[in-house]
């Protein structure tokens, strides 16, 4: 445990040190949010009808964009190859890289997205079902994308095939994410989709750190 | 301590060594001697367990290296091409990271190793900030900090300058009269007072 949260601490105090990369997804997540209407239509009542979809796209493409470089600072310095031929556990050290991401990522954007929300004439009483579904959504996407970003770290252009090698496994999140707002804005019961999700969460939980890190291994070892 | 047996490894359709057998006993000096691409970072990472791409043993105090795996790393320190080093960080942060990860780190406190050094005044600065010398210097540090008696050591010295490298081989010296053990790669004329150097020659293993 103490391993752990120095990892964490570590890894949070790195991204302070780079604001950016806080402040990438978000800016992101905001551009599409502003784009969308003005590209599309500004219509209130076409707005909050493709709300949901639109706002778990943004926000799954903006996880994306920040995953690839959740170890590359690692591989590049040499650090990884330290944290491979440690005896502290690997297992610890990658659920805490991608607490960390995911604090930087799907947290804010969770938190940032009744913003959002208001600005797509999101009803009211989908709010709620927003940021549930993004706070149980989103660290599934951070856990999956580790394992494709764990794959691709020993590549120079791994950019384009993280997004193949992920992107199918992002789907149901996105399928049930956005039914969660669906149902949440119609005043439906939302607790079913929040289980899915939650249930998917823990899988992925339970055997993404071991993909993650058999990822890691192969990356640097070959 | 390390026996390795039968090594073979093939890199670009290149056979590095064939049929390479070596120990390394505790007390002793190995270099890993050759020309540019003959393999000598190929075998540190293989000894490290850093790369798959070999056939072959290893095994450490007797026992198979993958069945103890856990005891070998706790046992050995690699210092590799790159430090390790996140730029972003202070020497200082850098050091304690480094003594989270690997516990055998306990021989001083982060202060006296980065004195000892030569970075004492600079351990609030973040290590992009310090020369490549200072950088280095700051993952070398470990070498202070680290109570593990096998040490693999690639290309150590590397922008180090001419008092850094006496530092080192003093410091790799006194790790050897405690009974610990150096295998590592450098192209410096290697000086480590009183002690003999056995070295590995790896353009002999070579089949051409």
């Amino acid at each position: 445990m103490k391993f752990f949260l120095a990892a964490l601490k570590r890894d949070l105090l790195l991204v302070f040190r780079h604001r950016n990369d806080i402040i990438n997804p978000l800016a992101f997540f905001l551009m599409v949010a502003v784009l969308f209407p003005l590209g599309v239509s500004p219509n209130p009542v076409f707005l909050a009808e493709v709300a949901p979809g639109v706002i778990w796209v943004a926000a799954l493409l903006a996880c994306l964009l920040s995953v690839d470089g959740i170890f590359r600072t690692d591989y590049d310095d040499g650090s990884l190859e330290q944290m491979l031929v440690s005896s502290e556990s690997l297992l610890l050290l990658v659920l805490a890289k991608v607490l960390s991401h995911w604090l930087i990522s799907g947290f804010c954007l969770a938190i940032i997205s009744p913003l959002v929300a208001m600005m797509f004439f999101l009803p009211e009483q989908g709010y709620t079902a927003l940021i549930l579904s993004l706070l149980l959504g989103t660290p599934t996407l951070s856990l999956m994308g580790a394992i494709g970003a764990g794959l691709t770290v020993g590549l120079r252009k791994g950019g384009v095939l993280i997004s193949l090698l992920v992107l199918p496994l992002y789907i149901p999140v996105l399928i049930f994410g956005a039914g969660t707002v669906h149902a949440g804005a119609m005043g439906l019961p939302i607790q079913g989709y929040l289980a899915l999700l939650g249930a998917i969460l823990v899988l992925s939980l339970m055997l993404a750190p071991f993909a993650i890190a058999a990822a890691l291994k192969i990356s640097v070892r070959s | 301590m390390l026996e390795v047996k039968n090594l073979f490894c093939e890199r670009d359709e290149r056979v590095l060594f064939e049929n390479f057998s070596f120990q390394i006993n505790s007390a002793e000096v190995v270099q890993v001697i050759g020309q540019n691409g003959s393999g000598k970072t190929t075998l540190l990472r293989i000894l490290c367990g850093l790369s798959d791409a070999y056939t072959g043993e290893i095994y450490w105090q007797g026992k198979d290296l993958d069945e103890v795996r856990d005891q070998y790393y706790q046992a050995m320190l690699y210092v590799g091409h790159l430090a390790g080093v996140k730029g972003s960080l202070t020497a200082e942060e850098n050091l304690y990271w480094m003594m989270q990860l690997d516990k055998s780190l306990n021989k001083c406190t982060i202060a006296d190793a980065l004195k000892q050094v030569g970075l004492y005044g600079f351990e609030d600065v973040p290590c992009h900030s310090l020369s490549a010398g200072q950088q280095r210097r700051v993952g070398l540090a470990r070498l202070y900090l680290s109570s593990a008696p096998l040490w693999i050591l690639d290309e150590p010295f590397t922008a180090l300058d001419k008092k850094g490298v006496k530092e080192k081989e003093a410091l790799i010296a006194n790790h050897i009269q405690g009974g610990g053990s150096v295998i590592l790669t450098t192209h410096h004329d290697l000086m480590i007072p009183g002690e003999t150097i056995r070295p590995i020659n790896l353009d002999e293993e070579a089949v051409a």
